[in-house]
């Protein structure tokens, strides 16, 4: 795991200095123990932190009285959790079948030479993480690419540059912390 | 408890209430391979090797006779054109993710498969769950289990770390039908004998397996040890 250094202006929502027990105990409180709370529950922490740490998980295991390997499979089976740290911005770029033909290859390609990262990395300065998604069902819009919750359609190879100018300035956070695991 | 009545290959049949078309049919006599399957664990149908054929006329379907369970007045085929042909089917592609097995091979020898159509992939794992199962509903343990999706599954500890509720029992390589997750040489923090396949067994040379119980009863290479 990479750690990476969080300047005091960050805009960043989560802490990166380890996992804070009693936050994780609380987010499994809220959510109580019913059967499907498990998924609501890794939402939050990744919500919370970007990712689902380590020990987060351990917690939760012990918090929900499920064994660890359970709410390990849960957390690998679905794609939008992430078990690594993941930059302050998430770029998701849409290759379903409609983008696909519409160019969002290339479109991943440019975000590729822009950012020096294949997908699924991260900038070396902890700025953006590449990832791409199957189908974002806004197939009318696309290419589609989400930054951060914020959709953008019809993206084309020049747009690129100022996607990644737009996600830097911060205009595409939403103001929700929640917003952002249940856009995907 | 209630009985039930139900026709298998023709021949009527009654058998007590919840039970499953593969006890039933191997209560009767009929063979019916299996490699997900074992006794006192929860059937989970993954291997579909014990698919039979129900219904009849266009309502015939196949169904994995280990989750089954009997109905009154079903009427089974247990080796039927259509039921044989899926299980070489299912066997060609066992063989095909583990070309290795011997048992798969074995099985596959029996059925009468004699070509391999599809590319070799060399793993050591069908994903039977069998150890899974056998981790949580025998040892109480839950040490193991799925992780990831698609053709990425896998099954072995969190973070693929030696896990905190593991005992190393061994049961897991035990019942393991492939007879594969035994090998694993490479990561000897994780293996517990390895002799299967390995023709020096790793516990002789390794320290770290001074605390894990071995269940390879004709490998000696302990005693062999302890001797010289």
């Amino acid at each position: 795991m990479t750690q990476r250094a969080n300047g005091p202006d960050s805009r960043d929502i989560r802490p990166q200095q380890g996992v804070d027990t009693k936050d994780i105990r609380e987010i499994v409180a809220r959510r109580g123990d019913e059967r499907g709370g498990l998924i609501a529950v890794l939402q939050d922490i990744q919500a919370r932190y970007g990712y689902l740490p380590q020990e987060g998980l351990k917690e939760v295991a012990e918090g929900t009285g499920r064994s660890l390997v359970d709410v390990y499979g849960v957390a690998t089976f679905y794609r939008s959790f992430s078990l690594t740290p993941r930059g302050k911005h998430l770029i998701c770029v849409c290759l379903g079948t409609a983008c696909h033909v519409r160019g969002a290859p290339r479109i991943l390609e440019q975000f590729q030479r822009e950012l020096g990262v294949g997908v699924g990395g991260t900038t070396p300065d902890g700025e953006f993480t590449l990832e791409t998604v199957n189908c974002l069902g806004a197939c009318a819009l696309g290419p589609v690419v989400v930054v951060d919750g914020k959709y953008f359609s019809n993206v084309a190879m020049p747009g690129v540059k100022g996607i990644l100018r737009e996600a830097r300035s911060g205009s595409t956070r939403l103001k929700e912390p929640a917003a952002q695991a249940s856009a995907r | 408890m209630p009985e039930i009545g139900l026709t298998i290959n023709g021949l009527p049949v009654t058998v007590d209430e919840g039970t499953t078309l593969l006890e039933a049919v191997r209560f009767l006599g009929w063979p019916i391979p299996t490699l997900c399957y074992m006794d006192g664990l929860s059937p989970y149908g993954a291997c579909r090797l014990c698919v039979v054929e129900i219904g009849e006329g266009a309502e015939a379907r196949l169904v994995s006779s280990c989750t089954y369970p009997a109905q009154e007045g079903l009427k089974v085929r247990t080796a039927s054109e259509r039921v044989l042909r899926a299980r070489r089917m299912t066997l060609e592609l066992l063989l095909a993710s583990c070309p290795q097995s011997k048992t798969i091979q074995d099985l596959a020898a029996a059925h009468g498969v004699r070509q391999q159509r599809f590319k070799q992939e060399y793993e050591d794992c069908i994903l039977c769950g069998r150890c899974v199962r056998m981790c949580e509903e025998q040892m109480m343990a839950k040490a193991i289990g799925f992780r990831n999706r698609g053709e990425n599954r896998s099954i072995g500890t969190p973070f693929d770390i030696k896990s905190d509720v593991c005992r190393l029992c061994g049961a897991c390589m035990y019942v393991c039908p492939t007879c594969q997750l035994r090998c694993t040489y490479n990561e000897p923090e994780r293996a517990i004998c390895g002799a299967c396949a390995n023709l020096t067994p790793p516990c002789i040379d390794k320290e770290q397996f001074n605390d894990m119980m071995c269940y390879m009863s004709p490998c000696v290479a302990c005693e062999i040890e302890k001797e010289g």
